[in-house]
């Protein structure tokens, strides 16, 4: 297949990429497919859509370009993925400022906006675009000090929150909030900036329960159950009970039929029903595994934008991931936010393809990669004959 | 030398320059191990997150039996099947016959609106706004019809409607129905036994097998005393007595003397077990074993053997019946006063209350209450049956209340446990406690107690028979040629707002055959008789006394019980 011999791009792309990363991306596509059979057709029968496998079939259609994105962007090097960002953070501003002028409202908010025939979701490209910019801006900053990194990276932060919250779209808010002030924090914030920040997000949180009424019932419904209506996350939890260790069988779900979102937002709800909590479980490793490698090469890296810039995408990765199964799971309050790879979209699965495709990208194996550590409170040592 | 720290000297340099010119002073610590101690938070928070996730997702497996409700628990409490309950002979008395219920789990109906619909055009009325919404709520389960027949089962399985099902249910069924109702009790509409037998066998031992989820449907059949023939000659005589007599209500009890077993028991008016809703009129009460009354004379028996068995009297003792028996500022007087003195016999076919008082007093008040508690009447009868009445007994026990208990006022007991006594006066002397499952006599005599000498019961059976052959003797009109009955009337006056009223009487007829052996004891009582024709007395003589004639008469045959016609009688008549 390819020999070490010889030097071409697929050769050194493959013996540098993370195989296991690449293997677990692969698997968590195709495995979505197979458990998009689950929640799908029940949301396109109660939708009125007669082929009751529409959406598995665009789910298995959309596999094919995020198959494609997902290695095509692993080929880039660091300085490429860098100015895509760049690039397509300017594309995406230009489209969510589209969105808001000429984009459907659904559902009370506009995210969609319609590109040659295909809904887009701008703000799922953006995520990855604004994770990699802010690691870059960061990460100059600290080897710069003349260049405002920081300030920069918070501009930009202000630019992306704006456009989002204009949609309105909370949930995707919060976690571009989180990316940055988390890459903040690991860039070597000082403990005093840790204070301010986490003070002015306990505020915007507060605020946000003060202020905006759907974010105060959900969170008062989370806290208080018989408070009010919590059909949702009850009916996920019954779910899972109802499914079990082994769950019901593939196609012999129920609550599926009744779950709102059930192939979005409460995937993992379904899954848990007709698959069985060990899968889930299963699928809660493999995310676990991802971040965990992603973070353990973000260690092992020496150039600061790269490394900040893989931090910040295998946070958003991992934050999406563990908000929606804590969602699912009743732990915390109810937030619409997509499982990355399984839920259904196709903007959100492009999306998440070229977010982990950066990832590969980002964590391929380069010669000037090592890094030496320096050991801690390292004195020299005292001679000893 | 310091070889192992050797690779760590050199590349310090180069970070400390990378790092800038503001941080040099700083520490040896660059920014990149800040962001590897961050980096390493940051994994550990994940994986406290993760963790969270996983846990919660085995906090979900381990509470799966407690949460998968509803459709279970109906499950459960619906499939409860029972046993069959058989007469002694094998006949069947209770058994489960299964039919399907319709059910809906509302949460996974998909259409609330299509489902009604549907199941409408095979249940009309399941068409309302309040079946709509009903399956529109979240609820678990809920019933839609219980008891449909097999065509309409097919229909909604036809219809396909998700959400919707059936389960099994066991109902009981009573072929004899009204007949063996107060035995068998009845259960309620999750064939749990809540009177009766059916009470008895859940609070052994099925309550306990069904809680416990171990219940099957193949239980062996359990098997009673009763005799359904001799249950319907019993159900039918004291019906029809009761109606002859317009009396308020009437019961009666067959056992075997020798074993306990009581072979049949009912009362009237009764209810249909199948209607349990009948069994809350308090008029349709277990007058058997449930209520008490004051005997009346046919308690005399019990004071005849006492004082014959304490051994203060003799048959062949005289008692001076003149004129009223005055003690505590009363009088008592003979019903039919002969005014004269009387023998021992003549004082128990008379039905002499101040002959009988007048044995009571010799054996003593602390006498007599120690004999009735030996014989069974202080205490409640230790049988099965949830339904037993406690007696109730004098308060203080004066002289006045010896003479007014010898003869069966002052004190109320149950007629089953009149019977049991008087089975131990008539068996030769032994209590056993009365059963209503199959015992043998060899049973009978491990747990039988001895409360009487073989000579009281001896002597008893000869005035029994004598009660009924003697000219003027009370029983009479209970005696049917070849079975040999012994018999004792009672006529107890009925207390009505504080005293004893003249007209309102509670009649018994305890009677016992074959006199030479004893094998059965009846027992009947009619509670507030009237003549049958006016001008007619109304006493136990003329109601009570031929019902229970009637009755051996018809299951005397059945109970294999061999007619007589030689001249048995006479030797026992000529001893005295």
């Amino acid at each position: 297949m390819v020999s070490r011999a010889e030097r071409n791009p697929v050769a050194d792309w493959w013996f540098t990429v993370d195989k296991l990363l690449l293997i677990a991306f692969l698997a968590l596509i195709f495995g979505g497919i197979v458990l998009s059979l689950a929640a799908s057709p029940a949301v396109a029968e109660r939708i009125g859509i007669a082929d009751s496998y529409y959406f598995v079939k665009r789910q298995a259609l959309f596999a094919i370009p995020a198959v494609i994105t997902l290695i095509g962007v692993s080929f880039l090097n660091p300085k490429q993925i860098r100015r895509a960002a760049l690039a397509g953070f300017v594309v995406c501003v230009i489209l969510l400022i589209l969105t808001l002028l000429v984009g459907p409202e659904v559902k009370g908010s506009r995210r969609w906006i319609t590109i040659l025939g295909m809904s887009v979701q701008p703000s799922e490209f953006m995520k990855p675009m604004f994770a990699v910019l802010v690691g870059f801006l960061l990460a100059e900053g600290q080897k710069r000090p003349d260049l405002p990194g920081r300030s920069f990276s918070l501009l930009l932060l202000g630019i992306v929150a704006a456009l989002f919250v204009a949609q309105p779209d909370f949930g995707q808010t919060m976690l571009i909030c989180l990316t940055w002030a988390g890459l903040f924090f690991i860039s070597g914030m000082s403990w005093m900036w840790i204070v301010v920040f986490a003070g002015a997000g306990a505020t915007g949180i507060l605020s946000a329960y003060t202020l905006v009424p759907h974010v105060r019932s959900r969170i008062e419904r989370f806290m208080n159950p018989e408070a009010g209506d919590t059909f949702q996350v009850q009916t996920a939890q019954e779910a899972f009970i109802n499914g079990g260790w082994w769950g019901q069988g593939p196609g012999e779900g129920t609550f599926k039929r009744i779950l709102p979102d059930s192939h979005t937002d409460f995937v993992f709800a379904v899954l848990g029903e007709e698959f069985g909590l060990i899968l889930c479980m299963c699928l809660a490793l493999v995310f676990a595994f991802v971040v965990l490698r992603g973070i353990s090469h973000a260690m092992k890296e020496n150039d600061g934008y790269v490394r900040l810039a893989t931090t910040g995408l295998i946070m958003q990765f991992g934050l999406q991931s563990c908000i929606n199964m804590a969602v699912n799971l009743h732990l915390m309050p109810a937030k619409g936010m997509t499982l990355p790879f399984i839920s259904y979209g196709g903007s959100s699965l492009v999306a998440v393809a070229l977010s982990m495709g950066m990832l590969l990208a980002l964590t391929r194996k380069r010669p000037d990669q090592t890094r030496f550590v320096a050991p801690i409170e390292f004195s020299p040592l005292p001679s000893r004959g | 030398m310091n070889f192992r720290f050797g690779p760590f000297r050199k590349p310090a340099e180069p970070m400390a320059a990378a790092t800038g010119p503001e941080f040099r002073a700083s520490a040896r610590r660059g920014a990149g191990d800040t962001m590897r101690g961050r980096l390493i938070l940051a994994s550990a928070c994940f994986v406290l997150v993760y963790g969270t996730i996983i846990g919660r997702l085995v906090q979900m497996g381990v509470s799966l039996p407690q949460e998968s409700v509803t459709l279970g628990n109906a499950q459960a409490a619906v499939s409860a099947a029972r046993p069959d309950i058989l007469d002694r002979n094998g006949e069947i008395l209770a058994t489960d016959i299964k039919f399907a219920s319709l059910y809906a789990e509302p949460r996974r109906v998909v259409d609330p609106d299509e489902a009604t619909e549907q199941l409408a055009t095979v249940f009309p009325d399941l068409g309302t706004d309040a079946v709509r919404q009903r399956l529109a709520s979240k609820q678990g389960f809920l019933w839609l019809k219980r008891e449909i027949t097999p065509a309409q089962q097919a229909a909604v399985h036809a219809l396909g409607i998700p959400g919707i099902g059936f389960l099994t249910e066991n109902k009981r069924f009573y072929p004899s129905g009204r007949t063996v109702a107060f035995v068998t009790g009845h259960v309620n509409i999750d064939n749990q036994g809540i009177a009766g037998v059916e009470k008895y066998i859940d609070d052994q031992w099925l309550g306990d097998l069904q809680r416990a989820g171990m219940a099957s449907n193949n239980f062996e059949p359990i098997k009673l005393s009763i005799d359904l023939r001799v249950q319907q000659v019993l159900h039918d005589e004291i019906t029809a007595a009761m109606q002859r007599y317009t009396a308020k209500a009437s019961a009666a009890v067959v056992m075997n003397v020798k074993t306990g077993e009581v072979v049949g028991m009912t009362s009237a008016p009764d209810y249909d077990p199948m209607n349990p809703a009948e069994a809350l009129d308090p008029n349709n009460m277990n007058r058997a074993s449930a209520a008490v009354y004051e005997m009346g004379s046919t308690f005399k028996v019990f004071a005849t053997a006492m004082a014959l068995d304490s051994g203060k009297v003799s048959i062949t003792d005289s008692f001076d019946a003149t004129r009223g028996l005055t003690i505590g500022g009363f009088t008592i007087n003979d019903f039919h006063g002969k005014h004269r003195v009387l023998s021992v016999p003549e004082i128990f076919i008379y039905s002499s209350n101040v002959g009988t008082g007048r044995e009571a007093l010799k054996v003593g008040s602390q006498g007599q209450q120690e004999f009735l508690k030996r014989i069974g009447l202080m205490d409640k009868v230790p049988t099965e049956l949830p339904e037993i009445a406690r007696p109730i007994l004098p308060k203080r026990w004066s002289d006045l209340v010896t003479v007014t208990v010898s003869f069966g006022h002052g004190i109320s007991v149950s007629p089953l446990a009149t019977a049991m006594a008087a089975s131990a006066v008539m068996n030769g002397g032994i209590l056993i406690p009365p059963t209503f499952f199959p015992r043998s006599e060899e049973e009978a005599r491990l747990i039988g107690k001895r409360v009487l000498k073989q000579s009281t019961s001896e002597q008893m059976r000869y005035l029994m028979r004598l009660n009924v052959l003697a000219p003027g003797g009370s029983g009479k009109s209970a005696d049917i040629p070849g079975y040999r009955i012994g018999g004792k009337t009672g006529t107890a006056e009925k207390v009505e707002n504080g005293r004893y009223s003249s007209n309102k009487r509670f009649n018994a007829f305890v009677a016992t055959f074959p006199i030479d052996d004893p094998q059965y004891l009846l027992l009947v009582v009619l509670d507030e008789p009237n003549p049958e024709r006016p001008g007619l007395p109304a006493t136990a003589g003329m109601n009570a006394g031929p019902t229970a004639g009637n009755i051996v008469g018809r299951i005397a045959p059945m109970l294999n019980v061999e007619p007589r016609f030689d001249d048995v009688d006479v030797p026992l008549m000529a001893a005295y």
